[in-house]
């Protein structure tokens, strides 16, 4: 039995023990220790492999096992982890952890409700460890799922259009992908649904066709892209967040964003190389869009729930942008963004929660002054705000500026064009916070009803203070985990540049 | 006159046209079955005519009819009981207005 | 040896960290000492370094230059292409000393006098914190090995910046006019980055300086890349710097606390674009000295302008700010105009980076001075209009003679030190071209008059008796210790400084410690410049004295109503803040961002909304087949059968 399956386990006897729970004190009782067991499970990982990875274990995935699941397809269930879904699995718990606290109070149903919430984190930790494509889908499914009864009946406002709009939208994107995977399996072979072989050709697989990547890249990319919020599939993601209860937005916008990032580089990317040299310039152009265009969405938006979907827009693509950049830093700057992204994004939504939960009204014309009211969670709100415009010392910072640096190193026009253009982004981001901040913080509280409101409790405490010390964390040092992801990144990359130069022969702008 | 196997046909034709016409066009739920009746009673004649005139030494034809009135009974029974029960609780047995189990 | 400079950083920023969790459990007395104590020992250190940088470790024995001196150095956020870094550390050299030395002694200096001035206020705690933070990376920027590492401080005192300037976060001027110092430098810092990036890609490197050849001589092949990474940096500059056209936060930024005015908006962060430009000259001089004529133009300009619209302003910070401007745009100038790196007497040409250090030092202590002073005037009055104030000298003696000092020092008065530093800029000019000589000495003239506008305006002039006999002006010791401390060294760098460049003795002046090339420079004023400026600036100040000392102004009067048009442009600081509102507002709101936000809620969404009403409708559409109906069925059933059998027939 494989460590990281308990990744998986964990929620299963979560829901178990969720099933069996009475009363409101045993269900939280059930969730907060399954979810620090895996926020324990995560860093014992993370710490783990980077010791193994500074003993000189070389290996391209670490912890890997398998046994087989349905022979006709070859499908087996496989785990194996690299630096990448190291960060990914450790971002995943603690927005767990966190999620779990934000909801606290939830009502009503908070049984039923945690049983989805925890289903659907058992998909996302299932994604990240998986290294069979089949079962990286069928995670994908699972997470997606609950989304839609999470939001139907948890949410507010237009949750059934929402839920729905979210629902199908991104079913529809799972369709484009499971077309391209079960197109790359043929591909390949027919052999294999193993990443690992089908990118080495090892284990029966061979090089998949030009002719047929280029149709299968473009298939998953979107699949993916439509949960990365790539442009113009983006819409499900100002409707969902809107309507998601606080602890659905903190899973949705922190962790299913980024199953689509991480697939993207994970399958379309890896998988198809000759392709992703040939066609990035296409996604890029969309990405490079989706970052100005969502920051600019974001300037007008009156929703505050609304602004940071935008944000995320822009944010979202940045990570798609620093993928396709197709180099090492520019990726490993999307990772981090990835992360730092997840969490305080997270931590936005938490708070916009929390405020929503006392204001009851999330209109940024409608609050002023909330700082001499609730000051603990203005000041959080201002930190968030201040991360999300990418201030040093917090995570953005990091990230951006490595997806920056990183994509300046495409020494052609096109690709200088648009780094220009998304660095852009950086001043459109101060613009939309610092609009937000200052309308609902600032100024003198009028409204009558929101005087006598309270500061957040303690459960809200904790959950955006572990936020803000692992977006803190992240941006101070941000060294060991650059490092950690980069082991990971550099030889994909390496190994997709060595198929074909980066100059596309059908990109009409160059 | 003698009575040929031509007028037994004939009038089982006619017999089957109205009785399809009813069930085409009838709204209420008896009359339909009545139009069924119809087009059942064409074929049970058909099968007593052919038995009388053309096969006088078998019996199969009157024993499919007795077992078509039968069934025919026995259906009948059935849909007569749902007729009833559906308009004791919708007060209608018009086809078009028994749709709340649709879309 | 260095390796104390490290807490030089740290204090600040732990101080920061306890008042900024812990302040609210702390009383008032004890945020402000730990404040003020950390400061203390930063300001302490700092002069320790630059004592023993200066004088125990001194000038390297083969060159005479002082060396650089890189105490720390690692890497920060690793990059994987190309073999960049992101470092961070700490550099030594004569420049970072010296700033080291003004942004801890002003900082000490306001957070003393911020114990009298913010007293009771509310948020006193946050405000300590603030100013810690601000500290820290303020020291974090000028101590900066790569140009990376700058950046990423220079993002910090923005954000400081922002949250001092919006302090009190309850009046609307205030938020507004934080956000809009934080977005005009920030949209400035876009080039910044953007430079940044371009001198990386090219150079290989963020570091300032290329010791190895391969580095040299890929600027050399890069052409005009070089020149065009340093421009757009430069506009991060002149962004933080508050260069025409990129001044307009910096007025609106006196809505923060007064001390905060004097550290941040006139002291210390407004020149860390001076401070870029410096510390990439080298690069300025060496590969884009064609390109230098921006930073001249952009600094005369800057300095023209700011002076005219001084002129007119009624609020005493407004003045004071458009006199920062200005003052900053001069040390921008003294920057463009140097055209080589070897100081010695026959080159003329290195004067200017040498002027402009000096000119920072000196403005930060006489500035800063000003602003203080401004500072116990609006705490005396309650009022930052000049209205409010006139003949106040009775009520504030000790505020009305610092004053005085700083603005004769800024108006280049011999025997305060802003006489020598801008006498250096004017001869660099005068060295540089003769034209921009005479418009910087005109500027000059003007700055003079404006200081002294403001100086009767306030201290004696038209006076307020009605609000001064309710609100009975007086001054406090705590608030008037650091004014008599900052003109002190206005005073006797001034006197030093001048004796010295008169030739009355040999010894250190500001150019043996700082110059282009970290080589002993001996200041020496140019006669006729000396004279001529000094001439000037007194005929300047008499102009003023005749014009606004009285109790009635005629002739101030009389200038207002023979150009009312000129008087309203400059009192509106011609407009260009409007011009700005317009452009942010209906151009880039209304005319982009509506739109998008139109386009994605109606064409994007709108077509997936379609498609899934087309979806919707298509099955609507069909759904009549299946109607349940088994009548329909069969009639459906009987037609198909007898068309089969008529084909059947036919066929």
């Amino acid at each position: 039995m494989n460590f990281l399956s308990l990744f998986v386990l964990i929620p299963l006897v979560m829901l178990l023990g969720l099933w069996l729970a009475k009363g409101v004190k045993a269900v939280r009782g059930v969730m907060v220790v399954g979810s620090t067991a895996l926020l324990a499970l995560a860093t014992y990982l993370t710490i783990d492999f980077l010791a193994q990875r500074a003993a000189g274990n070389n290996a391209e995935m670490l912890y890997q096992a398998a046994f087989t699941w349905f022979e006709p397809l070859k499908i087996s269930y496989r785990v194996g982890v690299d630096g990448i879904s190291v960060a990914m699995l450790l971002l995943s718990a603690i927005i767990v952890f966190t999620g779990t606290f934000a909801s606290w109070r939830l009502n009503p149903n908070l049984k039923d409700y945690f049983l989805w919430f925890t289903l659907l984190s058992m998909g996302v930790f299932g994604f990240f460890i998986s290294i069979d494509m089949f079962m990286m889908f069928m995670f994908y499914e699972i997470a997606l799922i609950p989304m839609y009864l999470l939001i139907g009946v948890w949410g507010s406002g237009q949750k059934e259009y929402a839920a729905m709009k979210l629902t199908l939208m991104l079913m529809g994107g799972s369709a484009f992908l499971m077309i391209g995977i079960f197109g790359i399996f043929y591909g390949a072979g027919a052999e294999t649904m193993n990443i690992l072989d089908i990118a080495n050709h090892t284990g029966g697989a061979h090089p998949i066709e030009f002719a047929q990547q280029c149709i299968w890249f473009p298939l998953t990319f979107i699949g993916f892209g439509v949960l990365g919020a790539l442009f113009p599939f983006h819409t499900w993601s100002p409707d969902g967040h809107a309507s998601a209860p606080t602890a659905v937005s903190m899973l949705h916008a922190g962790v299913l964003m980024k199953l689509g990032g991480y697939g993207c580089f994970r399958i379309a990317i890896f998988l198809m190389p000759e392709a992703a040299n040939e066609l990035n310039w296409i996604f890029l152009i969309l990405t490079g869009i989706s970052v100005v265009y969502g920051a600019m969405s974001a300037c007008v938006q009156t929703d505050l729930k609304y602004i940071n979907a935008y944000s995320s827009v822009s944010h979202c693509g940045l990570v798609l942008f620093g993928i396709l950049m197709l180099t090492t830093t520019s990726t490993v700057g999307a990772i981090l963004q990835m992360l730092s992204h997840g969490l305080m994004t997270a931590l936005f939504f938490a708070l916009i929660g929390m405020i929503y939960g006392r204001t009851h009204t999330r209109d940024v014309n409608k609050m002023t002054g909330l700082m001499q009211i609730m000051p603990f969670l203005s000041v959080c709100f201002v930190i968030a705000g201040l991360a999300n415009l990418g201030l040093p010392g917090l995570s953005g910072f990091v990230a951006e500026m490595s997806i920056f640096v990183g994509s300046f190193q495409n020494a052609d026009t096109f690709h200088r064009v648009l780094t220009i253009t998304a660095t852009c982004s950086i001043v459109v981001a101060a613009v939309y916070i610092l609009r937000m901040v200052g309308r609902m913080l600032y100024g003198v509280c009028t409204d009558e009803h929101h005087k006598k409101l309270t500061d957040a409790t303690w459960e809200e405490r904790f959950a955006v203070i572990c936020l803000i010390i692992s977006i803190a964390g992240i941006g101070l040092a941000p060294a060991w985990i650059s490092n950690l992801i980069s082991d990971s990144v550099a030889p994909i990359i390496e190994s997709v540049k060595s198929v074909g130069p980066l100059i596309s022969s059908c990109n009409p702008f160059m | 006159m003698n009575i040929t196997i031509e007028h037994f046909l004939l009038l089982s034709a006619l017999m089957l046209g109205a009785g399809m016409y009813g069930f085409f066009t009838r709204r209420n739920t008896l009359a339909i079955l009545i139009s069924i009746e119809l087009i059942l009673n064409a074929a049970d004649l058909n099968f007593a005519a052919f038995n009388r005139l053309c096969d006088t030494a078998g019996l199969e034809g009157y024993l499919f009819t007795l077992f078509s009135i039968a069934i025919s009974a026995a259906e009948t029974a059935i849909a007569i009981a749902v007729m009833i029960n559906i308009y004791r609780m919708l007060k209608s047995n018009l086809v078009d207005e028994l749709d709340n189990l649709k879309w | 040896m260095f390796s104390y400079t490290l807490f030089i950083i740290l204090l600040p920023l732990v101080s920061f960290l306890i008042l900024g969790i812990a302040g609210k459990w702390l009383s008032h007395k004890t945020a402000g000492w730990i404040g003020t104590l950390s400061l203390a020992a930063v300001a302490a250190l700092s002069y320790y370094a630059a004592y023993e940088y200066f004088f125990v470790v001194g000038r390297d024995a083969l060159t005479g230059a002082f060396e650089r001196q890189v105490p720390f150095d690692f890497t920060w956020l690793p990059f994987f292409d190309q073999g960049l870094h992101f470092n961070m550390g700490i550099l030594l050299d004569p420049i970072s000393v010296m700033m080291l030395i003004v942004i801890s002694t002003v900082s000490l200096m306001v957070h003393i006098y911020s114990f009298g001035y913010m007293k009771g206020e509310r948020g006193f705690q946050r405000y300590y914190a603030f100013l810690s933070l601000f500290t820290m990376s303020m020291l974090g920027l000028v101590v900066a090995t790569n140009i990376f590492q700058m950046y990423l401080f220079w993002e910090l005192v923005g954000v400081s910046s922002y949250l001092l300037i919006g302090f009190y976060y309850t009046l609307p001027a205030a938020i507004a006019a934080s956000k809009k110092a934080f977005i005009v430098t920030r949209f400035a810092d876009l080039f910044f980055l953007i430079g940044i990036l371009i001198y990386g890609f090219y150079t290989g490197s963020f570091g300032f300086v290329f010791d190895t050849p391969e580095g040299l001589q890929s600027y050399a092949s890069a052409g005009f890349i070089l020149p065009l990474a340093l421009t757009l940096m430069f506009i991060g500059g002149a962004g933080k710097s508050a260069m025409f056209p990129l001044h307009i936060w910096l007025p609106d930024a006196m809505e923060g606390p007064t001390p905060v005015s004097a550290l941040i908006h006139a002291a210390t962060m407004v020149v860390a674009g001076v401070f870029q430009v410096a510390r990439l000259f080298p690069l300025w001089v060496t590969y884009a000295q064609d390109w230098m004529p921006v930073i001249i133009w952009v600094g005369v300009f800057t300095a023209f302008y700011a002076a005219a619209v001084a002129c007119a302003q009624s609020d005493i910070k407004r003045v004071l700010a458009f006199s920062t401007i200005s003052q900053i745009a001069f040390m921008m100038v003294a920057l463009g105009v140097c055209t080589e790196l070897q100081t010695g007497h026959e080159h003329h040409g290195s004067v200017g980076y040498m002027a402009s250090m000096f000119h920072l030092f000196t403005h930060a202590m006489f500035k800063a001075c000003l602003f203080l002073g401004a500072g116990c005037i609006i705490h005396a009055v309650h009022s930052n209009e000049m209205a409010a104030m006139g003949g106040l000298r009775k009520y504030l003696p000790i505020t009305h003679i610092t004053f005085l000092i700083s603005c004769l020092a800024i108006s280049g008065i011999p025997f305060f030190s802003g006489f020598s530093s801008k006498d250096e800029i004017i001869t660099a000019c005068m060295s540089y071209s003769p034209a921009v000589g005479w418009i910087m000495t005109g500027i000059a003239a003007m700055t003079a008059f404006y200081m002294f506008r403001l100086y009767y305006g306030i201290f004696w002039g038209t006076e307020n008796k009605e609000l001064h006999a309710a609100h009975h002006p007086h001054e406090t010791k705590i608030m008037t210790m650091p004014l008599i401390v900052l003109s002190i060294i206005t005073v006797g760098v001034g006197v030093y400084t001048t004796l010295a460049g008169f030739g009355m003795f040999e010894g250190y002046s500001f150019g043996s410690l700082i110059s282009a090339d970290n080589i002993d420079y001996r200041i020496h004023f140019d006669m006729s410049v000396a004279s001529c400026s000094t001439v000037i600036a007194i005929i300047s100040i008499a102009l003023a004295t005749y014009i606004f000392k009285g109790e009635k102004q005629p002739v101030a009067e009389k200038m207002k109503a023979a150009l009312p048009n000129l008087h309203r442009w400059a009192y509106k600081r011609f407009y260009m803040d409007e011009v700005y509102q317009f452009v942010t507002h209906k151009i880039i709101f209304a005319r982009v961002s509506k739109p998008i936000a139109w386009f994605d809620r109606h064409v994007i969404d709108g077509f997936f909304n379609f498609l899934a009403w087309g979806t919707n409708a298509a099955s609507n559409g069909i759904k009549g087949l299946q109607s349940g109906r088994v009548q329909q069925y069969a009639f459906v059933y009987l037609v198909g059968t007898i068309l089969l059998i008529l084909l059947l027939m036919l066929f």
